[in-house]
């Protein structure tokens, strides 16, 4: 294991005002700014990746992984993953956040976007390659643990889940704990658990996730 | 390549890959089975040179499949009546805020008037006699064009909504007809709903405040407006609104699925609601 710290190779910490902050090397997307040397900030606040990598939780990337994203939005923490990242897939179900990562890929060649819906896999499984190393889910629908075990068939054996869970998309009236109990006993089907911390400092009734495939 | 390919294709199985649209039709259209190391097998079949290239004609190829995509849901009919209706929305909220603004500072200026709407006339039509009421007259004469552009909007959802939603559109109006479209996130949407989640569209909040047990159901959402919730004695309001969101989840279906006007549920809808409204005789309505 790496000391906890550990951020991967494309992803420093940089002083922005006087403060230490995250960030990655690339094109600016949504207005975030950047330095002389061309690195851009990465807001914890608006993305629950860019929090895990704050709050030091261990994810294991080093950079230059092949990534399969699930819910990439418009594309805010996509484009930070595809500037340390290898081969990017990004899947996102909604036309109108897709126009804007439209824009985000066109200036990043190893972004691939696809309009698909992740809860059906064989709509992209023709495109999305096998032996993906990192699968990342950031998904607000219901089902999420489903969502996660269809999709390991992308995944290396050897390969890593990091799953964003956000309890209000499963059930609006539970407590947060309960869900996050009920979604990972059900992950258990077909993955083995190493981290779960809760991302409120920076994103309310949010789980962060990371598993390993048991297969 | 193996058999795989026959039952279980790759995006470049059948393409040339110098030609980028049919690339994109395929990923757009394409599904298999189990995901493949496609780079590699892109490689052996000698598609592409190695596996950079390869990676450079996926990103080419998804980035015009995934405009295409966008594109024809932006361009599709109920999606263009969607922005009208929140256009006219947000030019209505827009015009009513800049009239109260308009009230407040020139109605000193003229006489009193009914609504707003003739406060507004009025000031446009000053004559200015100072550089303030040239402002004045001037933000007025804007503001009248805002609301004719909001009636130009409803004329438009008017003549263009039952082209979308016929069934839908002769059954609850055009406004409202596009509002529970609006809500709904579509009229393929709307046609997966069930009829009592299409009753409270709308009153979401007061919906949640029944689940968590603040509050008693609400009875109807947007589909309120309508004269046969409106205009049916509060005692049987909730009948009213289930009969009605009950066709309009039919509608909603035939609008999807086929497209053609069907008289029969509108007649059925008719003699449903008398027969709710003659239980109370003081619905005259």
């Amino acid at each position: 294991m790496k000391a906890s710290s550990s951020l991967p190779d494309g992803v420093q910490r940089r002083q922005f005002d006087n403060r230490s902050r995250l960030t990655t090397h690339g094109t600016t997307v949504y207005g975030e700014p950047r330095d002389t040397d061309g690195w851009r900030l990465w807001d914890a606040g608006r993305s629950k990746l860019g929090a895990m990598f704050k709050l030091d939780i261990e994810t294991g990337l080093t950079g230059g992984e092949s990534i399969l994203y699930l819910g990439a939005a418009s594309g805010t923490t996509v484009s930070h993953v595809a500037d340390f990242a290898g081969p990017t897939y990004a899947i996102e179900f909604a036309p109108r956040p897709v126009r804007d990562l439209l824009e985000v890929a066109t200036t990043r060649p190893n972004l691939i976007p696809l309009l698909c819906d992740a809860r059906q896999p064989e709509t992209y499984a023709h495109v999305v390659e096998t032996d993906i190393e990192y699968l990342i889910q950031d998904v607000a629908t219901r089902g999420q643990a489903t969502v996660a075990l269809r999709n390991r068939q992308f995944l290396a054996p050897d390969g890593k889940l990091i799953l964003m869970i956000k309890a209000r998309s499963e059930d609006v009236l539970s407590d947060p704990e309960d869900v996050f109990d009920t979604i990972i006993s059900t992950l258990r089907e077909g993955y083995i658990i190493q981290t779960r911390q809760r991302l409120d400092r920076f994103h309310d009734d949010h789980l962060a996730v990371v598993a390993t495939p048991n297969m | 390549m193996s058999k795989e390919q026959s039952d279980n294709p790759a995006w470049f199985s059948d393409i040339d890959p110098d030609d980028i649209d049919a690339a994109a039709t395929a990923i757009t259209n394409g599904a298999a089975e189990d995901p493949q190391n496609w780079p590699t097998q892109a490689v052996e079949s000698e598609i592409v040179e190695d596996t950079t290239t390869y990676y450079q004609l996926l990103h080419d190829a998804a980035i015009t499949a995934t405009q295409n995509a966008v594109e024809s849901y932006e361009a599709s009919d109920d999606r263009q009546l969607r922005h009208c209706l929140t256009a006219m929305d947000d030019v209505e909220r827009t015009a009513n805020e800049l009239t109260e603004r308009l009230t407040e500072w020139g109605g000193s200026r003229i006489d009193d008037s009914d609504t707003g709407v003739d406060t507004v006339r009025e000031l446009a039509d000053i004559t200015p006699s100072t550089p303030v009421e040239t402002r004045l007259t001037s933000l007025a004469t804007q503001v009248l064009m805002l609301y004719e552009e909001r009636d130009d909007l409803r004329t438009y959802i008017e003549t263009q909504a039952a082209t979308v939603a016929p069934n839908l559109t002769a059954m609850a109006g055009p406004v409202l007809a596009t509002r529970l479209i609006e809500l709904a996130g579509g009229l393929k949407s709307l046609a997966r709903q069930p009829a009592g989640t299409i009753q409270v569209l709308g009153a979401e909040d007061a919906l949640f405040a029944h689940l968590e047990g603040r509050a008693s159901a609400p009875k109807h959402g947007a589909i309120f407006t309508h004269e046969y919730v409106r205009g049916t004695h509060p005692a049987n309001r909730g009948s009213a609104a289930r009969a009605f969101a009950g066709k309009l989840a039919i509608a909603a279906r035939i609008d999807h699925y086929s497209g053609t006007h069907k008289q029969s549920i509108h007649d059925e809808l008719t003699d449903r609601i008398e027969t709710i409204r003659a239980r109370n005789k003081e619905d005259t309505a």
